[in-house]
């Protein structure tokens, strides 16, 4: 470990529901008052804020700052992301924290996003909107669906690796209360699904619910002496690669839809926490659906190009396996929390609070957040 | 539901309703670009001279909607969108007309979609060479 000085101290969830009948504030107060409780602190001494939201679906910090009656916030942001920001988040709290703009920082996702506006059916503003929408290149999964389309005509794969994904997370939601989908699902009863939008089918794609999670970022030097151990954060990285767009959905400018964001910011992660992808024992990899599984795993060096599939469907992901992956489940059958409950699953499972599910090798785990062409990741660690 | 052109578009739109496809090409390191824009995302020069195209290129990948996300276009699923790589070197979304999914390499070219206000590029199989 190269000097890390932060931890993820404690993490809090909503119940994950279709229809919260409870506004966003709320769904997010409750997230951050668990996260803080669960890490030993008081809302006093929380002293900075940040979340994301996409088109206005959540409620800014400084909502959530005054509903925690947080004394003064001195470190707080507001981004207008999606699934990118998570693990970014994270890490320019840890930043914060480290150049001591901040002591505690709580980062939130919160938003009724199945009862109220639905990122699924969103149209997303920007320059590039008038080149889609109207042509009925309408939904964010078609986007997805069009570079995993040319990622498995590339590399070799199909929809026998995209299945396997599927079929591999769904264990662990079976052994997960939170998760939203937790029915046993095989490969033949997925092959037997009609496509939505082809190659994706119903399985393929994660599950939108209304709730909210939220971790708490502070220094490793007080998360020691805090209730749970910490979860260190080692490193972090954000990129976009070169010409990522006019907007969130605008992907036309992106050469090579068969890497994304995680393959650019590899190397900056694994360099800044002094580590290898050899080195990592089990990773949260972000999965609004499940193509973004199979690149992240590559993009990240966890396997070789084009053996993705292969590497899910040997069970090398499954609790037992050489390298388990999304262990609650994933966005997939948990629930579309935008990966905020991705980083809060890595989190307690490098705690040791994994239960059922507890990974046996807990010292190193990498978090993406986002699919496409920006996004950003995270090394947690064991405090070692 | 038509699209909202803006400052940067319009000369687009314009050219679609003459059934033309108009592009923009950096008038520095002369590479075409879509979507239009104020300045060149390869080099970064400002300014652009707006090219006709004859709209013939190849599919970079494809997807084919099975369910409409929007109520108006129920009756037309499945359809096949692509991402479309123009000769010219710049890529375009559109809807692809032909009864199968596309393949990727496939060659193509632009037809055009009248509807009422505005007008819609969209590609079929380009017919194939002669012998």
């Amino acid at each position: 470990m190269t000097g890390a000085t932060t931890a993820i101290a404690g993490v809090g969830y909503t119940d994950l529901t279709r229809r919260s009948g409870r506004s966003v504030l709320d769904l997010a107060q409750e997230a951050c008052r668990r996260a803080i409780d669960d890490a030993g602190l008081r809302a006093a001494d929380v002293d900075g804020i940040a979340s994301f939201m996409l088109m206005h679906d959540s409620v800014p910090c400084q909502a959530v700052a005054s509903a925690l009656a947080i004394p003064e916030t001195r470190f707080g942001i507001d981004l207008q992301l999606g699934g990118q920001a998570p693990c970014y988040l994270v890490w320019l709290a840890a930043m914060a924290v480290m150049t001591g703009q901040a002591d505690a920082v709580v980062v939130y996702r919160a938003l009724n996003g199945r009862s109220g506006s639905r990122v699924g059916a969103m149209h997303f503003a920007g320059m590039g909107a008038q080149y889609r929408y109207p042509i009925g290149y309408d939904a964010y999964m078609m986007y997805v669906a069009m570079w995993a389309q040319r990622y498995l005509y590339e590399t070799g794969q199909g929809a026998l690796d995209l299945g396997a994904v599927a079929t591999a997370q769904r264990p662990y939601a079976v052994d997960n209360p939170r998760a939203f989908k937790s029915k046993p699902l095989t490969l033949e009863e997925y092959l037997a699904e009609p496509y939505v939008v082809e190659p994706f089918r119903a399985d393929d794609c994660t599950v939108e619910v209304d709730g909210a999670c939220a971790v708490v970022v502070t220094s490793l030097e007080r998360a020691r002496d805090l209730r749970h151990p910490p979860a260190v954060v080692a490193s972090g990285a954000y990129r976009a690669g070169p010409r990522p767009g006019l907007d969130i959905g605008d992907h036309l400018l992106w050469q090579d839809y068969t890497r994304n964001y995680t393959s650019w910011l590899r190397d900056d992660l694994f360099s800044r926490a002094g580590l290898t992808p050899a080195d990592v024992q089990f990773a949260e990899i972000y999965d609004c659906f499940t193509s973004t599984v199979l690149m992240g795993l590559e993009g990240l060096g966890l396997c070789e190009r084009g053996q993705a599939g292969a590497f899910v469907r040997s069970g090398a992901t499954a609790l037992d396996g050489a390298l388990p992956v999304n262990t609650h489940g994933g966005l997939l059958s948990e629930g579309y929390l935008h990966g905020m409950n991705t980083v809060a699953e890595a989190a307690l499972q490098i705690q040791g609070r994994g239960g059922v599910r507890q990974v046996p090798h807990k010292e190193v785990c990498a978090v993406t957040s986002g699919a496409l062409m920006d996004g950003s990741s995270l090394i947690l660690t064991a405090d070692r | 539901m038509p699209p909202v052109p803006d400052e940067e578009s319009a000369f687009y739109w314009d050219g679609l309703r003459e059934h033309r496809v108009v592009v923009q090409r950096c008038t520095t390191c002369h590479a075409h670009r879509f979507p239009p824009m104020p300045s060149c995302p390869v080099c970064g020069a400002i300014g652009a001279d707006k090219i006709e195209v004859p709209g013939q290129g190849s599919v970079y990948s494809w997807v084919r909607v099975h369910r409409a996300f929007n109520e108006a276009l129920a009756a037309e699923v499945p359809y096949s969108i692509a991402v479309v790589e123009l000769d010219e070197g710049c890529r375009i979304v559109a809807r692809i007309e032909q009864p199968d999914a596309p393949s990727p390499g496939e060659r193509v070219t632009a037809m055009f979609a009248d509807h009422g206000d505005w007008t819609e590029l969209r590609f079929r199989p380009a017919p194939s060479e002669g012998p």
